[in-house]
């Protein structure tokens, strides 16, 4: 075993390299010989393979991903866009929220607990990276059919990794989804979402600047975890004596999480750090060549100081580890003693590992030997860029033409009744308390609003009662039928749920889960649906300030449906006004606003009723979904509406149903002329959403409404306790809280 | 003039701060103490608050049993210094041997977080005295390790002094909180020591103490101004 140095491989030039075992390809390899001038190093080798991964580079993502940044939409909230660790948005009164969701999809298929609980750390640390204190979380959830043995298996090792770790930290999960559908069998989407709080002037940048300021790794010991995790784990072409195959999917610990977050924050308070970076995936490689890319100058790194869990790792590994609860800081030198000192408080491991050079190379050297030495925006920002063959698939045009409304309707009102009951009861449409109630949604005392409310709502100052609203959807089926409406479908129903809460949308990021970049029919989807968000973003106004992008989620030929998940952050400026979704009060008025067609393609109904899917998506007018977010946030800020749901899968008689089962009141409905009750209650047109109008407020509401142009239908009143749509059916809130309650534990506990 | 209440930090605490909120909203000043630190600054009475302490490894407050803090903490509350222990405070009391008894794991082997209805069994503790023996409350619950157990003679000794302090009402739906969520031996959820000042339980009073967060209930205010009262009154 010898250690393989820049001198060797100057030697050495055409010494045999395992390029291939770790996922670069011919060309890519060669591309690195050029950039060097030579061939890498070992540890160059390992730096490159995991930087210009999918995961790291987004190489076969990018040249769509552009035209979040060229079609922006103009606006004074973005303070930091995309390509920090997370975007930040100015709310107001001096604050900045940065918020981002992430995806930990195939760990969490290997390894539930593990998978999902590292998922929900790593992106918490990108939040306390731009110097946020993080203050919620939320879990956008995909798994397999409901029933099949391997969801049994997924699905409560994931929750319990959510809850185990995010509870754990004391960060209250106040949102998210979970969804069913047997194309995620084998590729469950775990997403996880952070948000932050800090003042404008805390925010911090991920660069190294200045000569001779010190690079400091503090946090937890670098272990043989999650050792390429990011590309083709490939240990055993290192030296054969170290540790054997160790697993690819790291290790939490969310205790040492807690106290690098308190650590970290007393740092920030103390103004003690010049650049900041965490370690997710890729580790030391990333952190160390991204800071310094972003910098103004070099950085030289003695690898042999960073603090082993296991001795006996190689300079290649220690660079690839993934080892979590670690951050590294750019730290002037007067201040480092300062720095040690907080780290010692908080019983935090801290090392001065190297410093910031007036050179423009990364230097990386094994006791004393260089061992990397590269021009860092070559590992960081400078990987390979794929254009991607793309084609729209041959099936698409059958998919659509298989048309949803052309299904067997219900021909009674016994059967419509039953199915109203089948699809509340549904493992989609029930409630997904038995879940939701493993995560702490109490912890920090600032909850406004969570799950299964319509976005989660956290104040963030006690004084002035400001607040943050965020949501998160993404609904795979429509995207399948059309991946540029499904897109825009995802970003409307979340922009909806915000400002169904009463708050102002303001920006959103996104987790772009798909399957292999190299089919063409995905990379199609992939394409439709970048656009389809990207045009969605500038007609709504909301800018993408980051997000994650997720391929390869497919076993063999089978791709997951194409599902972009969107989470739009809102601000609320008076949380007392917040409007929840439950009936609370006898006697008020229930309130459609938007339009209902006969639109059936993709919905809840297909799928329950007829496991269908087929036809076009709902139809998308961001424009109707801009003026609906208008009036229910003035709706909210003037006191005329007492609750309001938004209408998505399951339709109206959904939204109804979560309204009175959260409440404890029932509701009577009349189905209003010109629409036949199976469409009025199971259409999912887009741009609806349901309201609770007091009767001293009718006036006032509807001549909002009607001058604003927004149809506005008064289809009942609140009262009695059961569900009754006359002329139809009547259905008991107990019965319906039966379905509705018992069907998730019924599978799954 | 208001009582000074020390909240406890030890690493891998959670709900220090809402405790010190609850704290002022009752009308108290909330005094920050460390783990490490013996000196309780002068403080009337304190409150170990929720959370994992050192990651709830080993068990559940059997490391920060052991820290410099609790120490004073343990010689004060001999003394009478009134003590609350919320969650992992309570866990911790137990492993100081402060509280009798002990929790393990749910029996539903999982976390479960929810509004809980409880029964205020006495109003003769240093934090129960605003509320009436039988009262009903409800304030939040979460956990993973709660489930109290003790042996059948320290149940009984607990049961004739009238030691229990809270109960799980079962008396109703658990839709609207009712049911014993972890299966406590004799649904006990929290108790107190002889003397009254030393008083632990699971669920969460300082996340009720607002109208605009959490449940919207304000069910858990009493046990701080209880004790303020207390104080203030000496």
């Amino acid at each position: 075993m010898s250690l393989d140095t820049v001198k060797q491989a100057e030697q050495t030039p055409e010494a045999a390299q395992p390029w291939q075992e770790l996922g670069l390809k011919e060309d890519e390899y060669a591309r690195v010989r050029e950039i060097l001038g030579r061939r890498p190093t070992g540890a160059e080798l390992a730096m490159y393979s995991v930087m210009w991964s999918e995961h790291c580079s987004y190489k076969s993502s990018k040249v769509h991903l552009k035209q979040f940044g060229e079609k922006a939409p103009k606006t004074d909230a973005l303070l930091v866009g995309i390509g920090e660790n997370a975007g930040v948005v100015d709310v107001g009164q001096g604050y900045a929220v940065t918020f981002k969701v992430e995806s930990h999809n195939h760990p969490s298929y290997i390894e539930p607990y593990q998978g999902a609980a590292t998922g929900v750390g790593g992106i918490v640390r990108d939040i306390l990276a731009m110097g946020a204190r993080p203050v919620a979380v939320m879990d956008p959830l995909r798994f397999g059919a409901a029933d099949h043995p391997d969801t049994k298996r997924v699905l409560p090792g994931v929750v319990a990794g959510i809850g185990g770790y995010g509870n754990c930290l004391g960060l209250p999960n106040i949102g998210g989804e979970v969804v069913f559908d047997p194309c995620y069998q084998g590729n469950p989407l775990v997403n996880a979402l952070c948000v932050g709080v800090m003042k404008h002037e805390d925010i911090h940048l991920a660069k190294a600047s200045g000569a001779g300021n010190k690079v400091i790794l503090y946090g937890a010991r670098t272990g043989g975890d999650g050792i390429g995790g990011v590309s083709v784990l490939a240990s055993e072409t290192f030296e054969s004596t170290g540790p054997a195959k160790r697993p690819a999917v790291q290790v939490g610990d969310p205790f040492q999480e807690k106290l690098l977050i308190e650590c970290t924050l007393e740092i920030f308070r103390e103004k003690l750090v010049a650049g900041i970076q965490d370690l997710g995936g890729a580790g030391l490689s990333c952190a160390t060549s991204e800071l310094a890319s972003a910098g103004s100058g070099g950085m030289r790194v003695e690898l042999d100081t960073v603090p082993l869990r296991d001795a006996t790792l190689s300079p290649e590994e220690i660079l690839m580890s993934e080892s979590q609860e670690r951050m590294c800081a750019i730290v002037e030198p007067g201040k480092v003693d300062r720095f040690l000192e907080i780290c010692e408080k908080w019983d935090v491991i801290a090392t001065v590992i190297g410093e910031v050079t007036d050179g423009t190379r990364l230097e990386i050297f094994w006791h004393g030997d260089l061992i990397v030495d590269v021009p860092p925006r070559s590992v960081a920002h400078e990987g390979p860029t794929y254009h991607r063959p793309y084609a729209r698939p041959e099936w698409q045009d059958a998919l659509q033409a298989d048309d949803a409304n052309a299904l067997p309707r219900p021909a009674t009102s016994e059967e419509l009744r039953a199915q109203v009951l089948r699809v509340a009861g549904s493992p989609n449409q029930a409630s997904k308390a038995w879940i939701t109630d493993q995560y702490d949604r109490f912890v920090q005392g600032n909850t406004i609003l969570a799950q299964p409310e319509d976005s989660g709502v956290i104040r963030i100052d006690e004084e002035t009662n400001l607040g943050v609203a965020v949501a998160t959807d993404g609904n795979g089926r429509y995207a399948k039928l059309d991946p540029y409406a499904g897109a825009q479908l995802a970003l409307a129903e979340a922009y909806r749920n915000v400002a169904a809460t009463g708050a102002k949308p303001l920006a959103i990021s996104d987790c772009l889960n798909f399957g292999s970049p190299e089919d063409p029919a995905v990379m199609w989807q992939f394409a439709e649906a970048t656009r389809g968000l990207a045009d969605g973003c500038l007609a709504l106004g909301t800018p993408v300030t980051g997000g994650n992008v997720s391929l390869y989620n497919q076993t063999g030929e089978t791709a997951i449906h194409p599902t972009p998940v969107v989470a739009v952050l809102g601000v609320i400026d008076d949380v007392t006004r917040r409007t929840p979704m439950a009936f609370t009060d006898e006697g008020h008025l229930i309130y459609l606003l938007g339009d209902t067609r006969e639109e059936f393609g993709g919905s809840a109904w297909s799928q329950v009723v007829h496991d269908h899917l087929g036809g076009l998506p709902p139809a998308v007018d961001l424009d109707r979904e801009r003026l609906l977010g208008e009036i229910l946030i003035s709706g909210s800020r003037d006191g005329m509406i007492d609750a309001a749901h938004d209408l998505s899968d399951g339709g109206l008689i959904q939204a109804v149903t979560e309204s009175c089962l959260r409440g404890g009141h029932g509701a009577r409905l009349v189905v209003p002329d010109g629409l036949d009750a199976f469409t009025f209650l199971f259409s999912e047109s887009a741009g609806r959403a349901i309201v609770a109008v007091p009767r001293s407020e009718e006036m006032r509401f509807t001549d909002m409404c009607g001058a604003r142009g927004l149809p506005a239908t008064r289809i009942g009143v609140v009262d009695g306790d059961s569900v009754d749509v006359q002329g139809e059916f009547t259905l008991p809130l107990e019965e319906l809280r039966e379905a509705h309650e018992t069907a998730i534990p019924a599978l799954l506990a | 003039m208001t009582a000074r209440i020390g909240v406890v930090t030890f690493p891998g605490t959670l709900d220090d701060r809402d405790t010190q909120r609850a704290v002022r909203v009752a009308g108290g000043e909330a005094v920050p103490l460390w783990h490490r630190d013996k000196d309780l600054k002068q403080v009337d009475a304190v409150v170990l608050p929720g959370g994992f302490s050192y990651g709830d490894y080993l068990r559940a407050g059997a490391i920060s049993r052991f820290s410099p803090v609790m120490e004073t903490i343990i010689e004060q509350a001999r003394a009478g210094m009134p003590v609350l222990g919320i969650c992992n405070g309570f866990q911790v009391l137990c492993e100081a041997h402060l509280l009798p008894g002990a929790m393990l794991r749910n029996t539903a082997l999982h976390f479960v977080c929810r509004d809980q209805r409880l029964r205020v069994e006495t109003s003769g503790t240093a934090w129960t005295a605003d509320y009436t023996a039988g009262q009903e409350i409800s304030i939040p619950l979460k956990n993973i390790d709660g489930r109290y157990t003790a042996d059948e003679r320290t149940l009984d000794e607990l049961e004739a002094e009238g030691r229990v302090a809270f109960r799980y009402a079962t008396g109703g739906p658990a839709a609207d909180g009712y049911g014993n969520p972890n299966g406590s031996l004799r649904d006990i959820a929290g108790i107190t020591n002889a003397a009254g000042n030393v008083v632990g339980l699971m669920p969460h009073p300082e996340h009720a103490v607002e109208t605009l967060v959490g449940t919207g209930r304000t069910d858990g205010l009493g046990f701080f101004t209880s004790v303020l009262k207390k104080l203030v009154s000496a």
